[in-house]
């Protein structure tokens, strides 16, 4: 007798569910909470739009009010998925269209998205209030205007990092005269400049507007006259902030930040002219976020600000900021969770700047609750490692840069194996590992006998071996995307390992030693997944089956083979009706 | 075709990577790529040993000095143009930089004299920059009350006061810029 409430009273309580993963797992318990469980479900994530047709979700899901979607894999954004691989979200929109006519919020990542589909959105959904477009591409300036011009109840368009074709800066003049609904406004990744008048007249009919960034053709001597108009913004993108030195523009500046009492987090700072740098500083002491990871200045002017920032929970950075300025903010910023250090120069050898592994030491002895690192640098040891890990066993991310590749440890010329080893094994709630320098298999080892939370792992120019690859597929039980390249891992661990794949939502490998024939009969033997080989070879078809692939994309789905792949993606083992091909 | 090139260098060594041992790796008989990935060398044992697909013709193969990997580091396209933009910006145009210190002042600064056309742009600069205010001395007014007086040294290695010689003459000669206490600096009126 599975259900002895009244479904109103389950349902009540689903609605306190709002992890997926509980949705899931509650779903599963019986065929009448499973029934129950569909028809409240509100939000959707696929994680892969590949693994999933969406009208399977929909005949599932009928009611769902916010759809979340991701497209190519991660090493799309270091270009090495070719143009036109996919992650066309037209055939999406399409049916959601039909399928969810009061479809309230769309969140995008990594996708296709063309002026047709935005148009699509701006007149389908009645109801439309949320659209964040995070690393796509397809849309042009038009498609926006679209957007912003048809719906009429949108709350939030957040542009993060697209590539936009940009035809003109009109479309923000679009917004209708009687808007005044929005609350978070992201356009810093928009290189055409916008109407300021039409902007300044946006935000201040915009009563409920919290996140306003800009994009970096907006002049610092206008920000005063936004920050007057929106005192209430919680997280505000300046444009570039340079400007010639003006005692009157500076007071201004300073008088208006010191008007935002609700702020939290600031970004932007293109072009940074240092001296306006401190017109933030009234403001320091309240932020939880600060992003100058565009502020090429130099270490005292960006630890003068940083300094301040007591309650600072995130910050991101170039290598500008130097040990010297990681130490200050060991001592001065003890909420610190997430640390982004980018480089500044990635592509020379050596760089004219004092950051190394000792700024992350620091940062993770002085900083009790730091559980996210993202370090690009230049040199790494073993036992900075070591320290790194005991410091912070609380980490759950990890993403460690060294941009030579296959660097040693720099003390020793060692491998960097025992430090990473060290890593997996204190830091128990670690999810996301990406790692660099130089590693033989025994990494591998040690990542699969310890590091049982592991959900995402990054390797490059790694590895000695198959055997690597065993180790991880094998040990990590919680493993869902593995990414690598260039490491000598080939057939035998894959072939091995397979059904793991199936637990998995994807495997990249790129430059690695995978055949042709693996892949082949991987996508003969296993018909959930799909196996995609990436290769812009011209022959492919009539090179030898022993010759290793460019690059193999392994993921699993219900919705079989997918039809809309460029001349260069084969989708091994199933032929064009997806059926098995026993050639 | 950037692609295909680092897959290549990866089948050159072939021969050596994909040996499959039992045991774990305590030998590290990896061959040495470490810093040749940048510069795409190849060690000449490994060249020929290897199978590949396609006949390339070694010669066109031979890469630039500094042909990066592709996607190497991980760092996402918008964010190299922009700094790539950043550095540029001095290259053209030659700028004129000379340090500035200042007493008591924990660290220099630097500063384009190319960016100024006259004294007065000078001073309003580097009052600006340091927070101070700076008198150009005159005869007749002395330091103007000033707690700063600026000096420079010029190419023979001499200090010299600020403000004598016309402008175009000054940035020519001038190598570094010092911004002294008044009191100190006086010294120097009183020789002239």
């Amino acid at each position: 007798m599975a259900c002895s409430f009244p479904e109103e009273v389950l349902e009540h309580v689903f609605s306190f569910l709002t992890s997926q993963k509980d949705r899931n797992a509650v779903s599963v318990v019986c065929k009448s909470w499973y029934e129950m469980e569909r028809w409240c479900r509100k939000r959707i994530f696929v994680g892969n739009c590949y693994s999933v047709n969406p009208r399977i979700m929909i005949r599932r899901f009928p009611e769902v009010k916010s759809v979340e979607l991701k497209g190519k894999p991660h090493f799309a954004d270091f270009n090495l998925v070719p143009e036109g691989w996919g992650g066309f979200v037209y055939p999406w929109i399409v049916e959601i269209a039909r399928g969810y006519p009061w479809l309230e919020e769309i969140r995008l990542k990594r996708m296709v998205v063309t002026d047709e589909c935005l148009e699509m959105i701006s007149k389908s959904f009645k109801n439309f209030k949320v659209l964040v477009l995070s690393s796509c591409e397809g849309f042009s300036t038009d498609g926006l205007a679209a957007i912003v011009a048809n719906c009429r109840n949108l709350r939030v368009l957040d542009l993060r990092e697209c590539e936009v074709e940009e035809l003109s800066g009109h479309w923000l003049s679009h917004f209708p005269d009687s808007f005044t609904s929005l609350e978070s406004l992201n356009m810093a990744c928009l290189l055409s400049e916008v109407s300021f008048s039409a902007l300044e007249r946006l935000v201040a009919r915009s009563p409920n507007l919290k996140t306003l960034r800009l994009n970096r053709t907006v002049p610092l001597e206008k920000l005063s006259t936004l920050l007057q108009r929106a005192p209430q913004l919680v997280d505000f993108g300046t444009g570039a902030y340079s400007a010639e030195i003006r005692p009157d523009v500076y007071s201004s500046l300073a008088d208006a930040f010191s008007g935002c009492k609700n702020l939290k987090s600031l970004s932007g700072f293109w072009d940074v002219t240092p001296a306006y740098l401190p017109a933030i500083c009234s403001v320091c002491s309240l932020l939880t976020s600060l992003n100058l990871s565009y502020a090429t200045t130099q270490s005292p002017d960006l630890t003068k600000i940083v300094g301040q920032c007591y309650n600072l929970q995130r910050l991101v950075v170039l290598d500008y900021i130097e040990d010297t300025g990681l130490n200050t903010i060991s001592i001065s910023c003890k909420d610190l969770r997430e640390l982004v250090v980018f480089p500044s120069d990635p592509f020379v050898a050596d760089a004219d700047v004092l950051l190394t592994e000792q700024g992350l030491v620091s940062v993770s002895q002085g900083c009790p609750k730091l559980q996210s690192v993202l370090y690009f640098c230049r040199q790494m040891s073993n036992s900075a490692l070591i320290s790194i890990s005991k410091n912070r066993p609380n980490l759950t991310c990890f993403r460690l840069c060294i941009i030579e590749p296959r660097a040693p440890d720099y003390v020793t010329l060692e491998p960097l194996d025992v430090g990473f080893g060290s890593v997996v094994e204190n830091c128990k709630q670690l999810t996301r590992l990406s790692m660099s320098g130089l590693l033989t298999d025994r990494v591998f080892e040690y990542i699969g006998t310890h590091a049982k939370n592991l959900d995402m792992l990054s390797i490059a120019f790694a590895g000695d071996s198959d055997l690597g690859l065993h180790h991880v597929l094998s040990g990590c039980d919680s493993l869902r995307k593995l990414e690598i390249r260039d490491c000598p891992f080939g057939d035998k661990a894959l072939l091995a390992n397979a059904s793991k794949l199936e637990r998995m939502r994807s495997l990249w490998m790129s430059s690695c030693f995978v055949s042709f024939g693996a892949c082949k009969l991987l996508g003969q033997k296993m018909p959930g997944l799909n196996v995609e080989v990436i290769d812009e070879r011209e022959n492919i078809s009539s090179i030898p089956e022993c010759t290793p692939v460019e690059k193999v994309y392994i993921y699993r789905t219900v919705s079989g083979q997918r039809f809309d792949i460029p001349d260069y993606v084969r989708i091994m083992g199933k032929d064009k009706d997806g059926v098995y091909d026993l050639s | 075709m950037d692609q295909k090139r680092s897959t290549l260098n990866l089948f050159e060594n072939i021969d050596l990577a994909t040996e499959l041992r039992l045991g774990l790796p305590g030998t590290d008989d990896q061959p040495e790529i470490k810093t040749s990935l940048s510069g795409n060398k190849r060690s000449s044992s490994e060249i020929g040993s290897s199978a590949s697909c396609k006949d390339e013709d070694e010669s066109s193969f031979s890469p630039p000095a500094k042909e990066q990997v592709v996607g190497w580091p991980p760092v996402r396209s918008y964010r190299k143009n922009i700094l790539q933009v950043k550095k540029t910006e001095p290259e053209t145009g030659s700028g004129m930089y000379v340090k500035v210190s200042m007493d008591g002042a924990p660290y220099l600064r630097k500063l384009d004299l190319k960016m100024y056309k006259s004294y007065e742009e000078l001073m309003k600069g580097l009052q600006e920059m340091f927070k101070c205010i700076i008198g150009l001395y005159s005869e007749r007014e002395g330091y103007n009350g000033s707690q700063h007086a600026l000096t420079y040294e010029d190419k023979d290695g001499d200090w010299m006061l600020v403000g004598d010689v016309p402008w175009e003459m000054f940035i020519s000669s001038c190598k570094r810029l010092r911004i002294m206490k008044s009191c100190e600096a006086r010294g120097l009126g009183d020789f002239l």
